[in-house]
């Protein structure tokens, strides 16, 4: 069924004074490997259907993913008796009014009707080069086409379809391994050739790290690191609902200087360079917005809820309606502005330090501060006297991620788009003055 | 259910699959939550569809589909069917799934009370009362609360005969209160961090006894602002359950699991320390240490009739007397190793695969009292309640925050702290317990939030736990 004709349905049967519905159609495939072989390979075709019912401020949310009929209007009956049921939220500002939406070109039919046979197929590359080079290739490809809607009653109407291709691979040594990741609208820009290329490079040039003392060093970052640290700093504060709590690392720091002036960070999740989507989940148009504008604290995302809260006006980024993943607004397209340098310049202007491939199973400590700690893994290496001198073990770091920003040095010149679950950031490597280690292990 | 799991089998026995199964699936969610006086979110969520998973000679394909009709059930096996034959262009090793599954029965999770059968009204009066006393304590900034029913109803039948009917109930709910001043962030919560959720009824949620706590969780919050930083040395740690339960899933669940120490999940979940030749040959712990993977514990989130293969719920020793003994095991896994599954393979839902994942696993009760066990402590800290946790990919090197903690001096518990962490490396660590605490102590936790695989699965997982106390710790790692 046509995103028209169930938005039709579900309005249609709704007694609610006000109803909103998002739907999200999705056929996904992933193949994945290990040990040089396809281990496991499957796909998916669904549709998620959420209906919010809004009864002055009352509010009820039904999600399911019966797209027939009936189905749908017992969806607008549980979303309608749950708002009867719920007492007002006096925050409540009602679902919005129709904003213009660009139209943006986001989707590839190559991408969308990629076969299992030609995923297998590239997957194969990184599989033989790999056991070429004596190593054990691990990883996963991923294609993915989905719908996107929303509409409401008071004349929301919006619709996109987008595409996305996805390559993860851990290349891995007896005592070693190198990480390499791409993304991308379009299956067919991935280089899976040069993709292989760097994951199996950082694996040989990692084998038999030493043990490295923890404490603080300068730190060259490949875009994966780089990419964490807007992840943890998005979920950590970027959120105005964060922001209105007094959690967030921007609370109290609006307009001061927070990072490098090198540094800025924006939401745009109109350009075409990320993956990017025109509207968010209430049908709103997606704003750009600096989050950090030339290391100056800039402003929180916004969605309609959070922004009547705020006085201002939405930025388009609400999540879709869910009663069990509360997050508030977020940006799910984060660009940091690049610089002009490349990771070989940052490795030369380093007497002494760490380049590091990226972090792992990060955590907040102190979400205020944005203390983060986590693993390095995939390859650490110590530099000396501006080159790559030997491999060390993985580090453990306990680091605020804001004040790691705070001392860029280098920024470089070549993004990387990269996707994980809610976020796609499209950054660049950077080079840091100062990053604490607190750990190390074996 | 039957005539389409059926239909699935036969179309894919009859293109020569080695073994195929199917799974379907309908899950009902239903939350309510309270932030502030105000209710957050009310909703409800369902989900039904099936996937099909074939063998063909040494190859897997998985196919699912939210569409439950004939015609869809042959597209989406016939789909099975060409990705199992597109993983045979990079094939593997053998695939050896041991002796025939045929397990037939029905499974429903004992329960008091169906969470269902609990009016929106009645769940959101019992989060209302808690967020109003919450509220009452001045310093406060934040106050939340929520309860979750679920229900899986899950058929599972594969081309060997097994034909599996189960019910599955979960009930979760928690508190929490959020303290800020100036630049500092403190939060308590009840009972635990991560939701309170069991395999269990509304009665789950009755006991967890939400409003009595609610005053003491809001002036812990409001006093850990003002309390003393955790101080950074090597001290006795005594970690309390909950923060224990957290503890045993990351350095013991995880690197037990067999898929990660053969390299299934390296390159997103990690791999394990937790080698092959480490089996029956390794000493994980101090003697008393007892780790055991059970899915047949009453409440345990990890508690089932049978695993997605098939497999009957079993109780199996990971850990014994300190020597690492026995792994989390699927099948083919299992079979690799001359070893019979112990049950441990589940899907997050219809449309993924069933993997390798913690069932419940518990840390065996010891003989001490928690009294006795801070008296016997000269100088040390005692915490609960997690805030942030870590560990690298080998499940090695981890770092735990927790939400209090309390000084232990001379052999009693002293003044409040705040930002506890602690960080260790995983056998060390347990080689250092030497005290457990005894069964009345003990109490099966769960931890609804464990992911892993690609594409993501989310699960729900137990945790049976009484304080422990650990030497020479590492503690205050960031102040």
């Amino acid at each position: 069924m046509k995103f028209k004709e169930i938005a039709d349905i579900v309005l249609k049967a709704s007694p609610a004074e006000q109803t909103e519905v998002v739907v999200n159609y999705q056929d996904a495939s992933l193949t994945r490997f290990a040990n040089n072989t396809i281990h496991q390979n499957v796909t998916e075709r669904n549709v998620q259907i959420g209906v919010r019912a809004v009864i002055g401020k009352r509010v009820g949310i039904a999600n399911g993913n019966d797209a027939r009929q009936e189905g749908l209007e017992q969806l607008v009956r549980t979303a309608y008796d749950l708002a009867k049921l719920s007492p007002e939220n006096p925050e409540f500002p009602g679902l919005p009014s129709p904003k213009p939406v660009i139209s943006i070109n986001a989707f590839d039919q190559r991408t969308a009707e990629c076969s299992p046979r030609d995923r297998a197929e590239r997957v194969g590359v990184v599989c033989r080069k790999a056991h070429s080079a004596g190593l054990m290739g691990a990883g996963s490809m991923r294609t993915v086409w989905s719908g996107w809607g929303v509409a409401n009653s008071n004349g929301v109407f919006a619709e996109c379809r987008t595409s996305m291709a996805d390559i993860t691979t851990v290349i891995m040594g007896e005592n070693s391994s190198g990480w390499a990741q791409q993304s991308a609208n379009r299956i067919d820009d991935i280089d899976i050739e040069s993709i292989a290329d760097e994951a199996v490079r950082k694996a040989r040039i990692g084998a038999n790290p030493v043990d490295y003392q923890p404490g603080e060093y300068s730190v060259v970052l490949d875009s994966y690191a780089t990419a964490n640290i807007l992840a943890m700093l998005a979920l950590d504060g970027m959120s105005a609902m964060s922001f209105q709590e007094e959690r967030s690392w921007l609370y109290g720091r609006i307009g001061q200087q927070v990072m490098a002036e090198s540094v800025t960070i924006a939401d745009d999740g109109l350009d075409a360079s990320g993956l990017p989507l025109p509207f968010d989940f209430e049908g709103m148009p997606k704003k750009r917005v600096a989050i950090v504008d030339r290391g100056v604290a800039e402003s929180p995302v916004y969605d309609t809820l959070t922004a009547g809260r705020g006085k201002v006006e939405t930025t388009g980024h609400a999540m879709p309606p869910s009663a069990s993943e509360r997050y508030g607004p977020l940006p799910m397209n984060l660009f940091l502005k690049t610089g002009a340098s490349s990771v070989d310049d940052m490795i030369r202007s380093t007497k002494t330090g760490l380049y590091i491939t990226r972090f792992w199973y990060t955590r907040p400590v102190h979400p205020r501060d944005a203390v983060i700690t986590g693993m390095t893994r995939d390859g650490t290496y110590v530099i000396r006297d501006g080159e790559i001198a030997y491999p060390v073990k993985s580090l453990r770091f306990t680091q605020s991620y804001v004040e790691a920003l705070k001392n860029v040095e280098l920024i470089g010149s070549t993004p990387r788009l990269q996707w994980e679950e809610f976020f796609t950031f499209s950054v660049p490597a950077i080079k840091i003055g100062q990053f604490r280690f607190t750990g190390s292990t074996r | 259910m039957k005539d389409l799991a059926s239909r699935a089998l036969n179309f894919a026995a009859m293109r020569g699959v080695r073994y195929a199964d199917i799974r379907i699936v309908e899950s009902r969610e239903q939350v309510a939550c309270v932030k502030n006086g105000n209710v957050d979110a009310v909703g409800d969520a369902q989900t039904e569809g099936f996937g099909v998973r074939v063998l063909i000679d040494n190859s897997w394909g998985f196919a699912s589909s939210a569409t439950l009709e004939a015609d869809e059930i042959d597209r989406v096996t016939e789909l099975a069917l060409a990705i199992a034959r597109a993983s045979a262009l990079v094939p593997g090793e053998r695939v050896d799934l041991g002796s025939p599954v045929t397990s037939n029965g029905k499974y429903t999770t004992p329960i008091e009370i169906d969470p269902f059968s609990i009016s929106m009204e009645e769940k959101l009066s019992l989060l209302f009362k808690a967020d109003e006393i919450i509220r009452r304590k001045k310093g406060v900034k934040v106050s939340e609360g929520n309860v979750l029913s679920a229900r899986h109803n899950k058929t599972f039948a594969n081309t060997e005969g097994a034909f599996l009917e189960q019910t599955l109930f979960e009930t979760g709910g928690s508190i929490a209160a959020t303290a800020v001043a100036d630049e500092e962030i403190q939060i308590r919560s009840h009972p635990n961090s991560f939701r309170y959720q069991g395999s269990a009824g509304w009665e789950y949620i009755r006991k967890a006894d939400l409003a009595g706590n609610a005053e003491r969780i809001a002036d812990e919050a409001v006093a850990l602002l003002s309390a003393e930083k955790c101080p950074s040395k090597e001290t006795s740690l005594i970690l309390g359950s909950s923060q224990l339960a957290l503890q045993i899933h990351e350095s013991c669940g995880h690197p037990t699991e067999l898929d990660r120490v053969f390299g299934t999940e390296a390159a997103y979940a990690g791999r394990s320390f937790l080698t092959v030749d480490k089996r029956n040959n390794f000493r994980y712990g101090s003697e008393i240490v007892n780790l055991t993977a059970e899915s047949v514990r009453a409440t345990g989130l990890g508690t089932f009739g049978w695993d997605d293969e098939g497999i009957p719920a079993s109780s199996t020793p990971l850990v014994r007397n300190g020597e690492f003994v026995g792994y989390l095991m699927s099948r083919e896994a299992a079979s690799k190793l001359g070893l019979v599954s112990n049950g441990c393979m589940r899907a997050s839902s219809w449309n993924r695969i069933p993997l390798i994942r913690m069932t419940n696993i518990s840390l065996e009760a010891g003989d001490w009292t928690l009294d006795d066990m801070i008296a016997d402590t000269d100088d040390g800290i005692f915490i609960d309640t997690n805030r942030s946790w870590s560990i690298d990919d080998m499940r090695l090197n981890f770092q735990f925050g927790t939400e209090i903690g309390w000084e232990i001096k001379n052999g009693k518990r002293g003044r409040m702290l705040k930002n506890c962490t602690y960080a260790g490396i995983t056998p060390d660590f347990w080689k250092s317990c030497d005290a457990i605490a005894n069964r009345d102590h003990w109490i099966m936790w769960g931890t609804p939030n464990c992911g892993k695989g690609e594409p993501g699965q989310t699960i729900g997982t137990g945790h049976g736990a009484a304080p422990a106390r650990f030497r020479n710790v590492k503690v205050g790692v960031f102040r």
